[in-house]
């Protein structure tokens, strides 16, 4: 039973460890790559973009120089900058000068906070009909559902939002297109995320209840002679939400890029958003920052997916995806 | 060459077509998609051009044309240079076993442990706008799901009696490759294959939407949406065609593919 347990649990979380170490790595070997790659003498254009164009002379480029240790060997600085990450000290914007820690901790709520509405709204909008389609293979909400999702899922997110604000905001007026004060402005992003993610859990949902209804331990439940209630709600739910809920980990690779995407169209404040504008500035530390930061909420959310379907599969344990 | 189910007959069609509008809208239209003509900007549909032209008065048929086999293209090569040596890797793992396989399986698993889209943009950070990184992101985050499935179909074929009787035989790794491997992989390998043509070219036309795809004066579907998007008042329908072709060509991807996958 001991080591039972120790697989089930152990082994999951120990997978995913070695997989946040391969994200800082990675990330941090092109970070350094993309720092290295930069045109130009690095130190004149962030003195110039600190100091304002008139300032940046070579005084201010030796200033940045000796501060940043440009003038080090290659190799020294890699292990440097790995070492950096390792203790999880990503410097400073090159643009700003502000840590990046401290924005990305910003950034980060913002992002939790849509990401929070999104899933359940997601959850929401497809389970049930995920739940209908699978009582009835074929039927007509079976049909419509398909029909929705293989649409949904063609049209691309950014167009999507843009569609959503034609309608709510532009002609009817209803919600702002962007902002981010209040409830009312989390409604279109939040909706734009759900929606992408729903069209795919509901594919799920339904596969995974129609296998369960078709199961003959639900028609060996009927037979005993159970009522239809404890045969769904004892022996349906928890066998059909097995493959729903190993499927976010699966969705969060869907949420990491609608995060992106969305989060750029609506011009929300979180890590997307700060990721996208840093490769624009070439502001590498924000990059490779935000970067790392939704690397490891991933593997983080994945080991708590993995962890999740442990539970309520007491079965043998299963490989880590 | 085996039946398809309507649903994927009808996705390539609509495939067909987009290919088609790609290769003969360049000749329908018969303009450089770059050549502007301020006086006509934002001209409506008809006038002198089939499907308007866009605020600097380019012809959108021409742009949209151009910009459609652009898409294409870009994807299917991204798609081809991640299912073929993805295939040729994970059958190899399967045949070799041992160090090649541990090696290759452990690449494999350095790759998917970051979402792929963050990947992408790393990459496509070292020079925004360029073919080259976004093309090397796309394929380079591909290529894992065509190993990892053909190493596993590859294992459980090399098991089977009929391929282990031609090895025995003595048949050279040729014949077991093109012969007896690549027929069984290929049906699955081909609903991977459209599944990710669609995806890509989702991908482009986003990572250009965001300004981190292909950059403008090309015309690419994506960016096309970003520029026209200050003018949806006055000429809403041009904002909405190059998203559209988006959409019908992820849809023919993903009909083709068939349901065989949720």
């Amino acid at each position: 039973m001991d080591r039972h347990l120790l697989g089930r649990f152990l082994r999951p979380v120990l997978m995913r460890l070695v997989q946040a170490l391969l994200v800082a790595l990675i990330i941090g070997a092109l970070g350094f790559a993309l720092m290295a790659a930069l045109p130009g003498d690095q130190a004149f254009r962030l003195a110039a973009a600190r100091y304002g164009p008139d300032m940046g002379d070579a005084a201010a480029a030796a200033l940045v120089h000796r501060e940043l240790g440009l003038d080090r060997p290659l190799a020294v600085q890699f292990l440097d900058w790995v070492g950096r990450l390792l203790r999880f000290d990503l410097g400073h914007s090159l643009v700003t000068g502000a840590p990046v820690l401290e924005e990305l901790a910003m950034q980060l709520g913002y992002t939790l906070a849509l990401a929070g509405v999104a899933l359940p709204l997601s959850a929401l909008l497809g389970l049930p009909f995920g739940l209908l389609a699978g009582l009835r293979p074929g039927g007509p909400v079976d049909r419509v559902t398909l029909g929705l999702s293989v649409l949904l899922r063609a049209v691309p997110a950014y167009a999507l939002g843009l569609l959503l604000v034609a309608v709510f905001s532009i002609r009817f007026r209803w919600l702002p297109p962007a902002g981010f004060e209040g409830w009312r402005e989390f409604i279109l992003p939040a909706l734009t995320l759900a929606l992408g993610l729903a069209a795919l859990s509901a594919r799920v949902a339904r596969d995974s209840v129609a296998a369960v209804a078709a199961s003959p331990y639900m028609a060996f439940a009927r037979w005993k002679g159970l009522p239809e209630r404890a045969v769904v709600l004892r022996h349906g739910l928890r066998n059909a939400a097995i493959p729903v809920v190993a499927l976010l980990g699966l969705q969060l690779i869907g949420l990491v890029e609608g995060l992106v995407i969305v989060e750029s169209l609506f011009s929300w404040p979180g890590i997307g958003h700060a990721l996208v504008h840093a490769i624009f500035a070439r502001d590498v530390p924000v990059v490779q920052g935000a970067a790392l930061v939704m690397g490891l909420i991933f593997v983080l959310v994945n080991a708590l997916v993995d962890l999740a379907c442990a539970l309520i599969d007491p079965r043998r344990p299963r490989a880590a995806a | 060459m085996r039946v398809l189910a309507p649903g994927r007959w009808l996705g390539l069609l609509l495939i067909l077509a987009l290919a088609g509008f790609g290769i003969l809208g360049p000749w329908l239209a018969a303009t450089d998609p770059a050549r502007q003509v301020l006086a006509d900007s934002l001209a409506p549909p008809g006038t002198g051009y089939w499907l308007g032209a866009d605020h600097l008065g380019r012809s959108m048929l021409a742009r949209l044309a151009h910009a459609t086999r652009l898409s294409l293209l870009l994807a299917a090569v991204t798609v081809a240079s991640a299912a073929i040596p993805g295939t040729l890797l994970g059958i190899l793992a399967a045949c070799r076993g041992g160090w090649v396989e541990s090696g290759l399986v452990l690449l494999a698993d350095a790759v998917l442990a970051l979402p792929g889209l963050l990947l992408v943009l790393l990459l496509a950070a070292f020079a925004p706008g360029d073919f080259l990184p976004l093309y090397l992101g796309l394929a380079l985050a591909g290529w894992v799901e065509y190993f990892r499935v053909a190493r596993a179909m590859a294992r459980g074929m090399l098991a089977r009696p009929h391929v282990e009787a031609a090895r025995l035989l003595g048949f050279g790794p040729g014949y077991v490759l093109w012969r007896l491997l690549l027929p069984g992989l290929l049906p699955t390998l081909g609903v991977l294959a459209a599944f990710g043509l669609g995806n890509a070219v989702l991908a482009i036309s986003t990572l250009s939407f965001i300004g981190l795809g292909i950059h403008p004066p090309t015309a690419e579907l994506g960016s096309m949406t970003t520029d026209l998007l200050p003018y949806a008042h006055e000429a809403p329908l041009m904002v909405l065609m190059p998203a559209a072709l988006v959409f019908v060509a992820v849809l023919g991807c993903h009909l083709l593919a068939g349901r065989g996958r949720a």
